[in-house]
């Protein structure tokens, strides 16, 4: 039990990009979910055949960037005619087309925050530290080889079993990777 | 990772089948559009009041279909000039409709009939006494630009033609120098095509009010031709793939790519519309702001106003909302729907444009402008799917068709 709980999970290293996809697609269908595929260069298709559900931050981005166009708006209607209203070129207190420039871009800034920091959020970044790095072998994923990684905190997970599992589906070389 | 390389193709896939309802289109087409035409002049002749009108409705049709296949012309020049390889299978329809510009040429010639009731306000003799108007006559005058819109119909008929023929001779000879031809001449082309857009915006619709102007004029215009082809292209393309095989080479990935280009274009246009509006707005100088002043204020502008507020909504808010999401692109149905509505939307705008100018009772959209769309579009639309039932639905042997094919969006 307590090895169990120092182990993060099994790496397995695949030789090249279609042995790891169509390993992927396998380990997809076994109903795990904890897992990861990594890879020196995008994979076409790949998410596919990870399963992987579409991404969350188009939400996020689109909710910061109309917070962030009510915000522009409302914070030059407020300075404009409630705190400080003051005559400008003979324009009304409130003129929306002078606002517009400061609304649109405050809308881009919050959405772009919202796309780079939302990013970040989701992938739980900056991470100071990550177990599969213990592993030597995986310093060849920015090189030439190809891995899938799963989480001991699967409900699938079984370090032998998986591990065997990993090997039928064509991995050159599979390793238990601690915490 | 895609599974269409290398794969050979079958002819039989890319040409429309022969009970494809847009074979009958051609000849339903374009005998719908001769009659529209014929009995719009019928109708309108005798009667001096209608014949002006006619023009009129004319000349906004006109507008509007040649802004589709200048828009088409562009996209082929792009394509050709970025070296773009994801478009390679849609790149076709656009090249028929840019073909259909020599019949622009010669829809050309009602207009220089029409010269005294469109452009009366710098041709009629006050306007030989408007200092205003005086000082731009090196320009204005009728023989120039009579000669000028000669050279903007031919250049865009002669380059229609040539990429079109070009292309569709790589069909049959596979030479990859065309596509080295093609895409050499295409930097020119750009070039000639911008300054041509931009004055022939600046001749056929700007001068109608010679008092105002404004040197965005040709963006604006331009603006909504490249909008306006997405929206054509993607409409084309599902007509298409629906029923043939086609859709084993244009997949849910180039409807989407086109659909973003919708969306991106739509919102240049309301960058520029914008822009427009707001340099004028903040100058507040009377001379500028006439434009919008008789589209929104007055007698006059009160009868123009719902078009430039329902303008505003219908050409970005409603677009910018349905079209943002992947998922809608990414739906057939509903991509189409928000073409539909561009296509609908971008007459409203040149409508908008040229008609305030008018001071009429019959000044309002009627029997002459549904006679002159049907007219135009179906000789358009007729001819260019006479084209598309000729050759092939796809540049086949284009080096890039594969790489075209195997796209994704990740």
């Amino acid at each position: 039990m307590s090895q169990k709980q120092n182990l993060y999970g099994v790496l397995a290293e695949f030789p090249t990009a279609a042995a790891v996809y169509q390993a992927c697609e396998k380990v997809r269908d076994k109903g795990f979910k904890n897992w990861d595929a990594h890879t020196p260069f995008p994979v076409h298709g790949l998410e596919k055949a990870m399963g992987l559900k579409a991404s969350k931050v188009p939400w996020i981005v689109l909710v910061m960037g109309l917070s962030g166009a009510t915000g522009g708006m409302g914070l030059q209607w407020w300075i404009n005619t409630q705190a400080y209203p003051l005559v400008i070129s003979g324009k009304p207190f409130f003129s929306w087309q002078a606002f517009m420039p400061v609304t649109f871009e405050l809308g881009v800034l919050l959405g772009s925050f919202g796309a780079v920091f939302g990013m970040l959020f989701i992938n739980r970044l900056p991470m100071w530290y990550h177990s599969l790095f213990r592993s030597q072998r995986f310093e060849k994923v920015t090189d030439d080889k190809f891995f899938i990684s799963i989480e001991a905190i699967d409900p699938k997970f079984d370090a032998t079993a998986t591990s065997k599992m990993l090997t039928e589906l064509g991995a050159t070389h599979v390793e238990l990777v601690e915490q | 990772m895609s599974s269409n390389h290398a794969k050979a193709i079958n002819p039989s896939d890319i040409t429309l089948p022969q009970t494809h309802w847009l074979r009958k289109l051609p000849t339903l087409a374009i005998v719908v559009g001769v009659v529209a035409l014929v009995a719009a002049l019928a109708m309108a002749m005798g009667s001096h009041e209608k014949v002006e009108a006619l023009q009129w409705s004319f000349h906004t049709s006109y507008m509007y279909f040649l802004s589709m296949g200048l828009g088409c012309l562009f996209f082929v020049l792009v394509q050709f000039a970025t070296r773009a390889g994801w478009s390679v299978v849609v790149r076709r329809f656009a090249e028929t409709y840019a073909a259909t510009l020599p019949l622009f040429a010669v829809l050309f010639v009602p207009m220089l009939f029409g010269f005294h009731s469109l452009f009366h306000h710098w041709t009629s003799p006050e306007a030989k006494e408007d200092p205003v108007i005086q000082a731009k006559a090196a320009f204005l005058n009728e023989s120039f630009f009579t000669v000028r819109g000669i050279v903007y119909v031919v250049l865009w008929s002669v380059l229609g033609l040539y990429y079109y023929r070009n292309s569709t001779r790589q069909d049959e000879t596979g030479d990859k120098g065309l596509t080295f031809k093609m895409q050499k001449s295409s930097y020119p082309s750009i070039a000639l095509f911008a300054l041509s857009v931009t004055f022939c915006a600046f001749d056929w619709i700007m001068s109608i009010n010679p008092h105002w102007s404004t040197t965005m004029f040709g963006v604006y215009y331009f603006a909504g031709c490249i909008m306006v082809v997405y929206a054509l292209m993607l409409l084309t393309t599902l007509s298409v793939r629906g029923s043939t095989k086609m859709s084993n080479f244009i997949t849910i990935e180039h409807i989407h790519d086109l659909g973003k280009l919708l969306f991106g274009f739509n919102v240049f246009w309301t960058y520029i519309a914008f822009s427009q509006y707001f340099l004028i707005w903040y100058g507040n100088i009377p001379e500028e702001t006439e434009f919008y002043a008789m589209r929104t204020l007055g007698e006059h502008g009160e009868h123009w106003f719902p078009l430039s507020i329902a303008l505003m909504i219908g050409h970005f808010v409603v677009p910018f909302f349905f079209l943002m999401s992947r998922h809608i692109k990414r739906k057939p149905l509903l991509v189409g729907l928000g073409a539909t509505w561009m296509l609908i939307i971008h007459y409203m705008d040149i409508h908008w444009l040229i008609r305030p100018n008018w001071q009429s009772e019959l000044n309002h959209f009627g029997l002459f402008d549904m006679l002159t769309l049907l007219g135009i579009g179906g000789l358009f639309f007729g001819i260019a799917s006479l084209l598309l039932g000729r050759k092939s639905l796809l540049p086949q042997k284009d080096p890039r068709l594969t790489e075209s094919m195997a796209f994704e969006n990740m």
